[in-house]
């Protein structure tokens, strides 16, 4: 017998969806595996490392902590849908000249969680970027560069601003 | 797919949500925020057959301020909560606390009243609710009932609901004027649940000693449990070094905490006297003499 499935419509990267999955799914298996969005990593799949994480309605989440149904008629944003047409956002170039990144396994997270405190608070200082990142976890670069790269982005967007 | 097969109920109503709580019993689990409940069943170590979803649920009350206290509706996002003005001066404590869970994103989603009809011993929203006389408002089949924090908790992540019931709203008393509040934590990593935690709550009489103490411990038991001989020692007395730690003291003694891989029972009893004298020191400067 197979498992009951439901509808879901959602907007993802401001493009209409619409999926059929069973109600068990987790936003995370949705995105990468109904969406084909594999940009959204899924490391511990029970919230600790942050890699999943998306927007939802605006907020940064863990899409392996949400179901897929749950998301139904929400706004959802993943690192696919962070730069514009063809152009790295300014948190993407920013991480990318700042090596915030070297395996990149945990950079999808961390860039849905910098572009939305840097979109919420666009004059902040380390400790604030610290506070906000800290549930992100990166095995490789030490963080320092991370957080080099977020005040970087939130520098040019500021500047950028001025103009 | 990570969580075992359940059927998933997406009420429309706090009405209907009860009515299928009732219908499902032991089988049913409701879902508020999922930051505890999904990793369960993503562990598969939680297996109900029907998962009553509360998040399209109309009927949850939002934060509401008034001169009997604070109300804030068990559906309210941790996050929300902890950035409104409301909560910020009808509680401060509340705040301090909801900083210690999680993360930020984990706050998006994460609610008030789950984490407290969630019952862990470890974490923080439970024993605050307990140190500050939290009144837990529940909806059943036959209608509301309020149950005070000190009967809400009964033991490990187990509490005084019954399986046709939903949390539905905390009423916190009014914030007493002038006093002064501290939670102090260990835990492995920033986020992480709690080794022990102690929250405080100091309020001064006019001549600048202590009118009333109130102190809740997370960690050191299979619920959250009030440090009533701290409190007693500290109950006209200067809220000074000796004092203090004279009240960190018998909190530590009162207690018979767990030993786990995170922490003896010994290493725990000695991390929440300093805990205790942390928090009372830091709550006793924040109080202030009433005028």
């Amino acid at each position: 017998m197979s498992e009951p499935t439901m509808r879901v419509r959602f907007s993802v990267n401001g493009a209409a969806r619409e999926v059929t999955v069973e109600a068990r799914k987790t936003l995370a298996d949705v995105i990468r595996e109904d969406l084909g969005l594999t940009g959204t990593h899924v490391g511990c799949e029970h919230g600790v490392c942050g890699a999943c994480t998306v927007l939802v309605d605006g907020d940064p989440v863990r899409s392996c902590l949400m179901l897929g149904v749950q998301a139904g008629g929400s706004d959802i944003v993943t690192v696919e849908g962070v730069a514009g047409d063809g152009v790295m956002h300014p948190v993407q170039q920013a991480f990318w000249d700042s090596h915030s990144f070297q395996c990149g396994f945990c950079t999808p997270g961390f860039v849905i969680t910098a572009y939305a405190l840097l979109r919420d608070k666009p004059e902040l200082t380390e400790a604030d970027v610290r506070a906000e990142l800290s549930g992100n976890l990166c095995r490789c670069t030490g963080y320092q560069s991370i957080v080099n790269g977020v005040l970087a982005a939130a520098e040019r967007l500021q500047d950028a601003g001025k103009e | 797919m990570k969580p075992p097969p359940f059927e998933y109920h997406a009420p429309e109503s706090l009405d209907e949500a009860v009515a299928l709580l009732a219908a499902h019993g032991d089988e049913c689990r409701p879902l508020a925020g999922g930051q505890s409940l999904v990793p369960l069943l993503n562990f598969r170590l939680a297996r109900p057959a029907h998962l009553v979803d509360l998040n399209w649920a109309d009927g949850f009350p939002g934060i509401e301020a008034g001169p009997s206290g604070l109300s804030i509706g068990a559906m309210v996002r941790q996050r929300r909560a902890e950035r409104s003005p409301e909560v910020q001066a009808g509680c401060p404590l509340l705040v301090d606390a909801l900083s210690l869970i999680g993360h930020p994103a984990i706050r998006n989603r994460g609610t008030v009243g789950g984490s407290i009809a969630h019952a862990d011993p470890a974490a923080e929203l439970p024993a605050v609710a307990l140190a500050l006389d939290a009144e837990l408002v529940a909806r059943g089949p036959q209608g509301e009932r309020t149950v005070g924090a000190g009967d809400f908790f009964v033991g490990h992540y187990s509490t005084a609901l019954q399986p046709d019931e939903c949390l539905v709203r905390v009423d916190l008393p009014p914030w007493p004027p002038g006093a002064g509040w501290s939670i102090q934590e260990t835990a492995r990593r920033h986020g992480d649940f709690a080794i022990a935690a102690a929250a405080a709550v100091v309020e001064l009489d006019g001549a600048g000693t202590v009118a009333r103490a109130r102190v809740a411990l997370a960690g050191v038991a299979d619920r959250p449990v009030r440090a009533t001989a701290a409190e007693e020692v500290l109950a006209g007395a200067v809220a000074g070094p000796e004092a203090i730690g004279a009240a960190a003291e018998q909190a530590a003694v009162g207690i018979d905490p767990p030993s786990d891989l995170h922490g003896s029972a010994a290493y725990r009893r000695h991390v929440v006297q300093v805990l205790v004298r942390r928090a009372l020191e830091s709550a006793a400067h924040r109080a202030e003499v009433p005028a």
